[in-house]
């Protein structure tokens, strides 16, 4: 992807402690990363310090921790098990309430207006799933209102990753590290020992104007190219997954020994739907309070790893494990670009950190690639989807 | 003979045998008429004949005690009825109740059997159709078994 | 994507588990049409929406009929359901029968069971546009005889020009005097014409797969003219819950009806 080469800024600690109270002063709700519970996760930001101040993550496969840095970076860590799906498709949504009146029943009319984020800290591959979502949730045939309400007034603070995982494959994806578009400003964090800086570009007219009321002069093309140079050591990943064909090859390998063998250890447990930030599967659950007279219809994040997803009269038609994963990955690389012409992976890699038994969707991919198996013909391929 | 030359020609079952196994076949047949609430035959009799049914329909069943019978297929004009003559023992292995009023053609058993042992080519196409017939029946009593309507828990 | 109140006009027993609910809206609002094959989400009042296919008169779109199965608590709660009382509707949705592509040609619709219910929309189409089509072929199968729907309505069917109603159950009984066999058996009574058949399949997969291996392999017609009707589990209807996804598609807003070519390389796949 070609660097768009508008002119950038650059903001000091104090420049930046301003933007906190800019947006607010705007009528956003600023959330962004805070360190909680020993995982950095997503929350309300009243204050810059705030941040994961001079906190690390250490990931791999089925591991998370937390450690101390020896400086005081305000983004020096990767993604956690949160994603920005928890504010724009939220986890537990009320659809609608619903009165008895007599034999009859009247839908109540009390939508309120949609919150109003700004959202400081989107990684690249995180702007990734967002657009992912844009195209599930908005773009195809149906619209969600209510994610096409919180999406719309979004305000999104970008920050470019300076390191990267052993987890993160967002390089392979071709997702980052680096954000291009689909933010309103963009951070580079710079700093040594001697200074903290932030390089900052705009991405919109909103950005722009923001930026003006932060007073920041234009960034030397130095610092520029440190910026760059730090974001280029992001670039540098060990996992991957090799896209090529992954359509067919999936699809043409619906029988293969891999698929028993990640059944071994897939416990079923549904985190990697949890913390991915594409999955947006929910169901609906339907209350009434003890008179009987109201109800409420709710909508709440599920897993296609459950046993009932796939439950019709009789049976569910997923039953082992092996075929729940089996959908799981065939639809994040595979069905989903039928679906909806992308590919339903960003390489944030947090799948594979907390998986409790360290599953690798990289290493699954490479596992069937790799094996030499053939299966005999019902070749996928044209179905007539066109 | 000559009615039932043509008429053993023109049934779905024969469709395409070369006239002169035909005339072979001719030996073997007659014509038969049932009631309805007839027994063509009952399971453990011996398997004389087959029929080629020409209208009317029967119910192929098996009786179990304490419950009615169990009619597992209904055959009609155009199908073919048995083929426990070709197989030893020679015993029919179900009952072969007329439903509906039932025209159809015999043929003897022992006479079919004889000619095919002299003419192994007869017997050879005569073969092949009941294999097609035996193979279609089997899928569909697989079918069934599968009890595809109930709600399975 | 809120439920429309109906009020229930009328419920009529077809068997001893089904029953087919005749709705009109509250408050007299116009109704979209509808085509046949498409489905509503029915709402029961702090219970849950189930998918129920349209069973009704496409002409008559003010009153909608659905034919139910009691298979469970949900589906046992429509049918409890009592003249007067309310419920929700979502919809119609999904796609639909392709009718406009059979004029001209045999219209050919199999059955098994409740699957029926789905096709009765196509077959009121038919009937009433009667010279749009040649021959129109009606297969259907059931369990028992008990368990047979619109009898009354196969009969008068049976009646129309240039049409052929064959019905079968799997289990007999000592009274009854059709036929008896899988709904399979009765294509040795038709006679088709492969390059102008479109035939429309719904019933137990199981049963849909057989019907499609005896029309494609014993009768030579083309898997795109061979259309049918998926289930899966549906929550929203309208692509977002996931929850109905078969391979690569919805089958909410890709299906129900497909074509077998969309499908060729999915039916029969080990939990799909």
């Amino acid at each position: 992807m070609m660097p768009v080469e508008h002119s950038r800024a650059v903001a000091d600690l104090d420049a930046l402690r301003q933007l906190i109270p800019l947006l607010e002063g705007c009528g956003y709700q600023v959330v962004g990363p805070t360190v909680r519970d020993g995982a950095i996760v997503y929350d309300t930001l009243r204050k810059l310090e705030e941040l994961p101040v001079g906190w690390t993550d250490e990931q791999e496969a089925g591991r998370y921790r937390l450690k101390k840095r020896d400086d005081n970076a305000l983004f020096g860590y990767v993604v956690g098990p949160q994603s920005w799906k928890k504010l724009l498709h939220p986890p537990e949504l009320r659809l609608f309430e619903v009165q008895r009146d007599g034999g009859n029943f009247r839908v109540l009319d009390n939508s309120v207006p949609p919150p109003r984020y700004a959202f400081l800290g989107v990684r690249a591959c995180e702007i990734a799933a967002i657009r992912v979502q844009d195209r599930v949730l908005i773009e195809d045939r149906f619209t969600d209102p209510v994610y096409q309400s919180r999406r719309q007034g979004a305000f999104v603070i970008a920050v470019n990753c300076t390191q990267s995982a052993p987890t993160c494959f967002c390089v392979s994806m071709q997702t980052g590290p680096r954000a291009y578009q689909g933010f309103d400003l963009a951070l580079t964090e710079v700093m040594d020992k001697k200074r903290h800086l932030f390089v900052v570009e705009t991405g919109s007219p909103a950005g722009a104007e923001l930026l003006r009321e932060m007073n920041c002069r234009e960034a030397p093309p130095a610092l520029c190219r440190e910026a760059d140079e730090a974001v280029g050591r992001a670039a540098v990943q060990d996992r991957q997954i090799n896209t090529t064909g992954i359509r067919e090859l999936l699809y043409g390998h619906f029988e293969h020994p891999r698929w028993d063998n990640v059944a071994e250890r897939c416990l079923t447990c549904a985190n990697c739907t949890m913390v991915c930030p594409t999955c947006f599967c929910t169901t609906v659950e339907d209350l009434s309070d003890v008179t009987g007279d109201h109800a409420e219809r709710w909508r709440k994040w599920d897993s296609c790893f459950t046993q009932v997803f796939s439950y019709i009269h009789g049976g569910s038609v997923r039953t082992s494990a092996k075929s729940r994963y089996r959908q799981w990955m065939t639809h994040k690389l595979a069905s989903w670009i039928d679906q909806f012409g992308t590919s339903g992976c960003v390489g944030c890699g947090r799948c594979i950190t907390w998986c409790p038994v360290g599953i690798d969707i990289t290493e699954e991919v490479r596992a069937i690639r790799e094996s030499g198996i053939t299966e005999p013909a019902s070749v996928e391929g044209d179905d007539g989807n066109t | 003979m000559e009615t039932l030359e043509r008429i053993l020609g023109e049934h779905p079952f024969f469709e395409g045998l070369e006239p002169e196994y035909l005339k072979l076949l001719v030996g073997c047949a007659s014509n038969v008429r049932f009631q309805a609430g007839a027994y063509l035959f009952r399971e453990g009799e011996e398997a004389s004949h087959f029929y080629l049914i020409r209208q009317g329909r029967v119910a192929v069943e098996i009786y179990a005690p304490q419950r009615p019978p169990i009619v597992v297929q209904t055959l009609e004009g155009g199908d073919i009825l048995g083929w426990s003559w070709l197989i030893p023992p020679y015993h029919w292995r179900f009952d072969a109740r007329v439903v509906e009023p039932a025209r159809a053609i015999a043929l003897d058993g022992k006479c079919l059997r004889s000619k095919c042992e002299e003419n192994h080519d007869l017997g050879y196409a005569l073969l092949k159709r009941f294999a097609h017939i035996v193979e279609q029946r089997l899928e569909a009593t697989r079918m069934q078994l599968l009890d595809v309507y109930a709600t399975h828990v | 994507m809120c439920p429309q109140a109906h009020r229930v006009e009328g419920v009529s027993r077809e068997t001893q588990d089904t029953f087919s609910l005749t709705l009109e809206p509250c408050d007299g609002a116009e109704q979209p049409r509808f085509a046949p094959g498409q489905f509503s989400m029915l709402y029961v009042f702090g219970v849950g929406e189930l998918p129920v296919s349209i069973s009704g008169d496409p002409e008559q779109p003010g009153r909608l009929v659905y034919t139910v199965r009691s298979v469970g608590p949900a589906t046992h709660a429509l049918v409890s359901r009592r003249p007067g009382d309310s419920l929700g509707v979502r919809g119609p949705f999904g796609t639909a029968w392709p009718l406009e592509a059979g004029r001209g040609k045999d219209l050919l619709i199999v059955a098994g069971g409740i699957g029926l219910a789905p096709l009765r929309p196509a077959i009121y189409h038919v009937l009433r546009h009667r010279d749009d089509y040649v021959r129109l072929i009606v297969l259907y199968g059931a369990r028992s005889p008990r368990d047979l729907l619109y009898r009354k309505e196969l009969v008068s069917w049976a009646r129309s020009p240039d049409t052929q109603v064959l019905t079968t159950v799997d289990y007999g009984g000592v009274s009854w005097r059709g036929r008896v066999g899988v709904v399979t058996t009765l294509f040795r009574h038709v006679r088709l014409h492969p390059d102008r058949t479109v035939a429309l399949i719904c019933g137990p997969e199981i049963m849909m797969r057989y019907v499609i291996a005896e029309l494609e392999r014993n009768r030579g017609v083309c898997a795109s003219d061979i259309f049918l009707s998926m289930e899966r589990n549906m929550k929203c209807a309208v692509g977002f819950c996931g929850h109905c996804q078969y391979g690569p598609h919805f089958i909410c807003k890709d299906g129900p009806v497909f074509s077998y070519h969309q499908l060729r390389s999915l039916l029969g796949k080990h939990e799909l």
